[in-house]
């Protein structure tokens, strides 16, 4: 298989730069709010503001995946005479905190970069940071091509995560015999 | 039925009986008064007769969110505290900006109200449904920002934001303010009414939405706020001083250069100006202090400004600042920066007011010299200059010795101390400690603001007129090209023809009639904020903000539902200034009351003065002593006051009448 490019966006935190405003985590709510714009909560946002004032920590932290299951250990992380938790750099919507969390289902919460409709020149957390903690950047990577599974092997593989390989041949077997 | 941008319920807190409500509160109050310091007004208003003492538990402390906090609209987060001032005995109201204000309207509140007194000393927790009154014996004499940290610990919600006393307003110091990290409500002595409650703090954490009635209309708005803020910023007013030129409040802790405020603003009890100050050695140590200090500029909730800093001195707690208590305190002892940013930081863990309380202090030295204090008032004050204003420091919030004397702020210390002492309470207007200034030629403007402010601090009600006029007439056409801030055209008239020298300069120009139009301007504008909860910073303060007359109302209507125009606006505005006179003109306030100290300017013109505070009254619907009349209140639909007036004998009668 060949090399493909493949845009990959960015968003650049420069922590020094953030005065710790959570316009952010404003806008964020507020674009993402069904209909568009129509409330705003940071607590539904997909980008929260880990802020310790007094020991000068402001740390943006984006929603990334789900996970079900906390860490087993945790790490402490000291940069520049700061101490960080280690959930403090972690995108996950897991068990041990209330970040990434839909405040009334509990569901878990995604950064999406504004892809949503209408489509966003920029996300608009980097829009609405005109202080410049967060910039944004489009940049394209050579990547491995990826085999595309055709939509019939989709399924099948769906089938066969639930019930197993040997279950759906068994199946199939049979539902040959029947026609 | 739906509520946008606000909440539409108040927590009511009874703190004698421990007793917590949730009210539904009555949409036609938006209409009439918006929110913030509006609602606050009408609270104090039907609810706490004028013969209650700040001190009783009748008097309510109300937190109000503005308006449109906890909405998009960038710097919309002031929080309104208002009670009845131990110190003026009139309406207080303090505001600080920071986070406070938008959780608790996620948390679905416009206003804590809280009456009662509690018998041991607590605090509030407001998560979103849950409310709780905790105890907080364990608070005691805790610094107020140690304070926060402590509750935010033990209540293990490291989002939740905290409003604290300290010291000062556990002891009821006039002077003691509420602490909330980088912002504080200071003045008029509001954290002493809280401690007076047993109120050691309230902490909130909410997770609600806040709604926008016309969603697409709001956000264009917003966003242009946002792309015009950095353009503005970006291109400061050529002429006028730095900390003037661009938005947010004046930028005291991004800019070193302070030529204008130590050699124009007086340095001890309001006491001495020194004109050749600020000498480049001053300015090499003073820019090195302030650099070495600063860890990072931060801003309040969703604004893009950096008006505050986070500083650290080393060898005591890192703490948070803003504006001018930087300058304070160093005048106040004619020290130097490095003092400044060190008591600021003990003064913010005792929670007093940076204004007053240095002046205080240098008040109480100054009767000491005098020989009107003696030793004995003294005794175990250290001899260093910085260690005496440390001492009175501690004894002022302790209450101890001298220092429960001065902890009524200079007027009422005076009064007690006698001996001629009343004499060096020189610079308070209505009781109330001012900034440190001394002029020479009466400014008009200033004049009214000085003199007429309900808030009774400059900094509430000037803003968006220039301070002084321009040089020549070309600077000033090309000022007013681009402003589209004024409520009408003839303000700019009255710019271009305003020379610093000559006929059209002070005291006499702007003439009795514009000076009116432009103090109404200006103070309308605070009116409005201080409903919305919106920073002066980017609105009534600075010159040419991103929000103004023009797009205020489209703004409020989006967000809102409401429909709005520019005069119905103003109206708003005028009924909440008209309200908060009538609630202090009830506790006595009157003409007399309205009045700068007589040293405020070398050169006075009584007959100018009278008339301007004639026409004044009379532009804004008040009588000759300074009540509202009953056409005025009829017409912004107040009746009920005049009704109120009438049973206690306060004469309302308008102007045209005592004339004809």
């Amino acid at each position: 298989m060949g090399k493909v490019k493949k845009k990959v966006k960015v968003i650049k935190i420069d922590l020094d730069k953030c005065n710790g405003c959570r316009a952010c985590e404003v806008i964020c709510s507020a674009f993402h709010a069904s209909p568009k714009y129509s409330s705003s909560n940071p607590a539904r946002a997909r980008i929260r503001l880990i802020r310790e004032p007094l020991q000068d920590v402001y740390l943006p932290v984006y929603a990334g995946e789900y996970t079900a299951a906390e860490c087993m250990g945790r790490d402490k992380y000291v940069i520049d005479g700061k101490e960080y938790d280690e959930c403090s750099f972690c995108r996950a919507s897991c068990p041990s905190r209330d970040a990434f969390k839909e405040p009334d289902s509990g569901l878990p919460l995604k950064c999406d970069m504004c892809e949503d409709d209408p489509p966003q020149e920029e996300p608009l957390c980097v829009k609405w940071c005109i202080n410049d903690a967060l910039t944004y950047e489009e940049r394209e990577e050579e990547v491995e091509e990826e085999a595309v599974p055709d939509e019939m092997e989709t399924g099948l593989k769906a089938l066969v995560d639930k019930y197993g390989l040997q279950n759906l041949m068994d199946s199939v077997a049979r539902m040959s015999q029947k026609a | 039925m739906m509520r946008y941008a606000e909440t539409g319920y108040n927590l009511e807190i009874d703190l004698s009986r421990g007793n917590i409500e949730r009210v539904e509160t009555d949409p036609k109050l938006t209409e009439l008064h918006l929110g913030g310091l509006g609602t606050n007004a009408k609270l104090l208003w039907d609810r706490v007769p004028p013969e209650v003492e700040p001190f009783s538990p009748d008097n309510l402390l109300i937190f109000a969110a503005g308006l449109l906090c906890g909405t998009p609209a960038p710097g919309a987060n002031r929080t309104i505290v208002s009670a009845f001032s131990p110190q003026t005995l009139f309406m207080a109201f303090s505001m600080m900006g920071g986070f406070f204000a938008p959780e608790l309207k996620h948390a679905g509140y416009d206003q804590v109200i809280i009456r009662g007194k509690s018998p041991s000393l607590v605090y509030l927790w407001i998560h979103n449904d849950k409310v709780e009154i905790r105890d907080a014996s364990h608070l005691h004499g805790k610094g107020a920002i140690e304070t926060a940290e402590l509750i935010r610990r033990e209540l293990k919600e490291p989002h939740a934001q905290v409003a604290a006393i300290g010291l000062a307003g556990e002891n009821r110091v006039y002077m003691a303010s509420i602490e909330h990290g980088r912002s504080s409500a200071s003045r008029l002595g509001i954290g002493a009414v809280m401690g007076d409650k047993g109120l050691k703090a309230i902490a909130v954490r909410g997770t609600k939405d806040i709604n926008i009635a016309r969603p697409d209309q709001f956000m264009e708005l917003c966003n242009e706020v946002m792309r015009y803020i950095p353009l503005r910023d970006g291109n400061p007013i050529p002429g006028v001083m730095p900390i003037l030129a661009g938005l947010g409040s004046p930028k005291e802790m991004l800019i070193h250069d302070e030529k204008w405020h130590t050699e124009n603003f007086m340095w001890g009890n309001a006491r001495t100006r020194i004109k050749d100050y600020w000498t480049k050695d001053v300015e090499e140590k003073w820019k090195e202090t302030q650099e070495s200090v600063r860890t990072r500029l931060i801003s309040c909730y969703n604004c893009p400004m950096k008006c505050g800093a986070i500083i650290s001195v080393p060898g005591i707690s890192t703490y948070m600042m803003k504006c001018f208590s930087k300058l304070t305190y160093t005048m106040a002892a004619y020290s130097d920066l490095d003092f400044g940013f060190r008591i600021a930081q003990r003064a913010t863990e005792y929670g007093v007011d940076g204004f007053s309380t240095p002046q205080v202090m240098a008040f109480a030295l100054e009767l000491y010299e005098a020989g009107i204090l003696t030793d004995q008032d003294f005794a175990g004050m250290p001899s260093d200059n910085e260690g005496k204003f440390y001492w009175l420091l501690d004894r002022i919030v302790r209450r101890e010795g001298i220092g429960d004397v001065l902890a009524n702020g200079v007027y009422w210390a005076a009064r007690q101390i006698g001996k001629g002492a009343e004499a060096y309470d020189h610079n308070t207007i209505k009781k109330h400690e001012q900034l440190p200034l001394k002029l020479s030629m009466l400014n008009p403007i200033y004049f009214l603001m000085w003199a007429t402010g309900e808030k009774i601090n400059i900094t509430q009600i000037e803003g968006n007129f220039p301070q002084a006029p321009f040089e020549t007439r070309e600077e000033r056409e090309a000022f007013v090209k681009d402003w589209v801030h004024v409520p009408d055209e003839k303000i700019k008239e009255y710019f271009l023809n305003w020379e610093p020298r000559g006929e059209n300069s002070f005291p006499y120009y702007p003439t009795v009639e514009a000076t009116c139009e432009i103090v109404d301007w200006q103070e309308t504008m605070h009116y409005i904020d201080d409903a919305l909860g919106m920073c002066a910073g980017l609105s009534s303060f600075p010159l040419k903000p991103p929000y103004h007359i023009h797009n205020f109302p489209i703004l409020i209507s989006a967000a809102t539902g409401m429909d709005i125009d520019k005069d119905a606006l103003w109206k708003i505005a005028k009924r909440n200034r008209t309200l908060l006179r009538a609630i202090n003109v009830r506790r006595g306030l009157r003409r007399e009351d309205d009045r700068p100290p007589e040293n405020h300017w070398k050169k006075r013109f009584p007959e100018l003065e009278t008339r301007l505070l004639d026409a004044y009254y009379k532009l804004k619907g008040f009588n000759k002593e300074g009540i509202p009349t009953k056409e005025s209140l009829h017409e912004l639909g107040m009746d009920y006051i005049s009704a109120d007036f009438a049973k206690r004998g306060i004469d309302n009668n308008g102007q045209s009448e005592e004339e004809s």
